[in-house]
């Protein structure tokens, strides 16, 4: 049986990357005493796989993996488990069965929202703010793509879903995945672009609010709806 | 925990910052209003190498048990964060308060090996303290040495406040009550220090003065504070099993080098091996119960989640109850899909048989300490190995299904010759010859045998502590001499050898067994920018000649020159239990090619009985 196990990072922690997440939660769930399944062989790993990688620096309460249980017991008790040996800052907030034939979290993965906060000392956040409509009101976003062997013209805009200010902060939804996978980052760049600031990285403090993937219907839902809960 | 000592600027710029945000599973939060003592434990190298140290986790888990006290750490900053730090003038912090050490009551700093001395400046002078003990004010932190290097802590003694002679569960808790009472009386750092003196196996340098012949050798060595004693008596944990044991170690983020469980099953080894220091200085040999350890192993392993679990001693083979604890593990472990790391065991029928079990054969390698070519060499050595084991073991070892052989030697050993080095090649050629025995149906394909050296170098507290240290024109002509043998081999396509610059080798038997008057130069070295010399990427030669050359250090009066028993040795003040007059009485036996037999097959005297415990008891009841 696979479950998917939801959880925040969020404090300090943002400074833990991605490998590093995948090897604190094998052991979390060793220390949680969950009934986790593992492969065959003489270094038997855990059947773990994480949805959308996090960069560095980045906070989220929106945070997936699936792992293939032998035995599982209720939602709220793995749950309970699980948030009684994490580390500040990363907190497991539910767990749902998937339902049978349910594709890997990395493989259904479509979107994820953000807020985007500035930093002290940067720039003018007022600037920013006020600029959102009319930067996202733009029929292309256009970004140069760098790769190791040429430099192409990309247009963002189809893959920017939504986009307004929240409360002083930049919300935005964007398209993640295989294909198509935009990070906040990117489109922070091209608004500098667009008010003639020079992009410094540090500006912004990004923040993932949830990871998303389509239903049959074709809209973004959250990854928990690819199962239920167990009670 | 949101404070951070480290802006987000500095830190999404310099590699790993997981490093230095603690936070860490298992790391111990206090408030700081209701503790009394606030000490920080230092690691000093990077954070991966520290945090696989069990030491530390021993002490951290034994002084956090204490009510009043606060034990955090520190490691050293590589050299990115190192610059900044530097420019921005900020003060080097712990991790788990993120607060700077120098509002700490105490930095200790474990010595596990030589090569570290610049990076303990670093800490020290990072941390905003000064470099030299006798410049400290009263609002200073104590900083305290111990560990394998404070058995001589002579090159680095300027920059101590004090050392710790022995092992640190002994009496730290009455350093702690020193300290108190010397703070509720209003004392001074000084009168401290004189209290803390007064306790068995605290060293206080500054209370000490040295004088030298006009050869540079000690003329003597006297306290000059009616506090300090004349001799430092090494410390010893003998109830053993009651001796704290941490059920909870931190578990880092980041990838530590060695990121297990470890089982420390026994201490000290009951081998005599005449190169070893810690052979000596862990004397007597104790072992801990072995159910302890299994349930110590259940627990561990549910608190820390980790994956792998292993076994820490200097001789894991002669744990009496090694079947039966490797029995339980493979049993219990497997069930929790925990791996299982064998420390080097002497290849024997029941080690290959352990070792089929726990791991892919076709993917391990086995590994011999032979440490020397010839049976002649390994007798002065006192390695209780003999050709006929070796063979015997490797036979085994091939007939069971590996193919893969490494062996560990020592070049430079004291009266070796051309015919010593020469064993090497030669001994593993046998090996090669031995294993094409083996009807070619039976055998999986070729043998690799590959031989790797490392240089001697002569350490405090050994019979070998009067030896002569070659040269690195002598290690590296000698290398190339085995390199060479290699070579005449007929199954040399079979055969590997290897080894490294000698360059650090020198240095390290430099200070090893150096005295005060290398403090000065060290510190120049530092301030010159030499640090994490252990890395030999980091390590810069010239800079460090350059600080001998400036202090007329002469580097072969500290390495070449062969010691008169009769010379006063810079370590002499220490008391470790085993006598001068048996390393003199080793040391001779060693230069006539004579075995002592090990401390199960008969007691040689050696003087750690003294103790009253471990293996100098157990056959006498």
């Amino acid at each position: 049986m696979k479950i998917r196990i939801k959880y925040a990072k969020t404090g300090v922690l943002r400074y833990i990357g991605h490998l590093d997440v995948m090897r604190y939660f094998q052991k979390a769930l060793r220390r949680a005493g969950l009934d986790v399944a593992y492969s065959q062989g003489y270094s038997p790993h855990q059947l773990i796989t994480f949805a959308a990688p996090l960069g560095l620096g980045v906070t989220s309460e929106g945070e997936y993996f699936d792992a293939e249980m032998n035995s599982v017991t209720t939602s709220a008790d793995m749950v309970e488990r699980l948030n009684a040996t994490m580390a500040e800052g990363m907190e497991i907030n539910d767990i749902v069965a998937l339902k049978e034939g349910a594709k890997t979290a990395m493989a259904v993965v479509a979107g994820s929202d953000y807020l985007v906060d500035f930093r002290e000392g940067y720039v003018e956040p007022e600037r920013f703010l006020q600029a959102v409509d009319a930067f996202y009101a733009q029929e292309h976003i256009e970004i140069i793509k760098v790769s190791k062997t040429k430099e192409t013209l990309m247009d963002i805009k189809p893959f920017i879903y939504q986009m307004e200010v929240r409360d002083n902060r930049i919300y935005m939804l964007l398209s993640t995945g295989s294909v198509d996978n935009i990070k906040p980052e990117l489109v922070m760049e091209a608004m500098c672009k667009y008010l003639q600031v020079e992009y410094q990285k540090m500006a912004f403090q990004v923040h993932r609010l949830e990871t998303y993937m389509r239903n049959e219907q074709g809209e973004l839902v959250s990854l928990l709806e690819a199962g239920e809960r167990i009670s | 925990m949101e404070k951070l000592a480290l802006s987000d600027e500095i830190l999404m710029e310099i590699e790993k910052p997981a490093r230095y945000i603690g936070n860490e599973v298992n790391s111990v939060m206090k408030d700081k209003s209701k503790i009394d003592v606030r000490f920080c434990m230092c690691f000093p190298d990077a954070y991966e190498i520290g945090m696989s140290h069990l030491g530390i986790q021993i002490l951290y888990d034994m002084f956090n048990r204490m009510e009043d006290v606060w034990c955090e750490r520190v490691y050293s900053p590589w050299p990115d964060l190192d610059k900044i730090m530097r420019e921005q003038k900020i003060p080097l912090f712990a991790l788990e308060s993120q607060d700077p050490i120098k509002e700490f009551d105490f930095l200790g700093i474990t010595l596990q090996y030589e090569m570290c001395y610049t990076n303990v400046l670093q800490v020290i002078d990072l941390s905003q303290i000064p470099l030299i003990a006798t410049e400290r004010g009263e609002n200073d932190p104590i900083v305290i040495g111990g560990g394998p290097c404070s058995y001589n802590p002579e090159p680095i003694a300027d920059f101590f406040d004090l050392f710790y002679i022995g092992e640190g569960e002994t009496v730290y808790r009455d350093l702690m009550d020193a300290y108190k009472q010397n703070k509720q009386m209003g004392g001074s750092r000084k009168e401290f220090l004189e209290l803390a003196a007064e306790i068995e196996g605290i060293y206080v340098p500054q209370f000490y003065n040295v004088s030298y012949h006009d050869d540079g050798t000690i003329a003597s060595f006297e306290p000059n504070n009616c506090h300090a004693k004349k001799k430092i008596k090494k410390q010893v944990v003998m109830d053993f099993d009651h001796a704290p044991y941490p059920m909870k170690p931190v578990v880092p983020y980041i990838k530590a080098t060695q990121d297990r469980v470890t089982l420390e099953i026994q201490r000290g080894c009951i081998r005599g091996c005449r190169f070893c220091q810690a052979g000596a200085i862990y004397r007597p040999t104790r072992e801990k119960n072995v159910e302890l350890m299994k349930q110590y192993a259940l627990e561990m392993i549910r608190n820390t989640g980790h994956e792998e679990i292993t076994l820490s001693s200097l001789s894991s083979s002669d744990y009496t109850a090694l079947p039966e604890l490797t029995e339980f593990l493979i049993e219990e472990m497997g069930k929790l899909k925990v791996n299982i790391a064998l420390p080097s065991l002497r290849i024997d029928a029941f080690s290959l048989d352990v070792m089929k079990r726990v791991q892919d054969i076709k993917k391990s390698s086995l590994t011999f300490a032979a440490e020397a070519g010839t049976q002649r060499l390994r007798n002065v050595i006192n390695k209780g190995l003999t050709e006929e084991m070796i063979r015997e073991g490797a036979m085994k070892a091939f007939r069971g299904g590996w193919t893969k052989v490494k062996f560990y030697f020592m070049v430079g050993l004291p009266t070796e010759t051309e015919e010593d080095l020469m064993g090497i090649p030669e001994l593993c050629e046998q090996l090669a010859v031995d294993y094409y025995t083996i009807p070619k149906e039976e055998r999986i394909g070729k043998v690799s045998i590959t031989a790797s050296s490392s240089f001697f170098v002569p350490k405090p507290f050994t019979p070998f502590q009067w030896a002569s240290m070659n040269t690195e024109e002598e290690f590296l002509q000698k290398a190339r001499f085995v390199k060479d043998g290699f070579f005449q081999q007929k199954n040399r396509k079979s055969l590997n050898y290897r080894y490294h610059d000698a360059d650090l080798t020198i240095m390290e038997g430099i200070f090893a067994r150096g005295d005060r008057k290398l403090c000065p130069a060290i510190l120049q070295a530092y301030q010159d920018g030499c640090i994490f010399d252990a890395w030999h990427e980091m390590f810069h030669q010239e800079i460090w000649d350059k600080a001998f050359n400036d202090h007329k250090i002469d580097i072969d009066f500290y390495t070449h020159r062969e010691r008169s028993v009769e010379e006063i040795l810079p370590w002499d003040f220490i008391d470790i239990g085993v006598t001068k007059q048996f390393f003199i009485q080793e040391w001779e036996r060693a230069k006539r090619g004579e075995v002592t037999p090990n401390c199960k097959q008969q007691c040689s005297g050696c003087g750690a009985a003294t103790f009253k415990g471990g293996v100098c008891f157990e056959n006498k009841n």
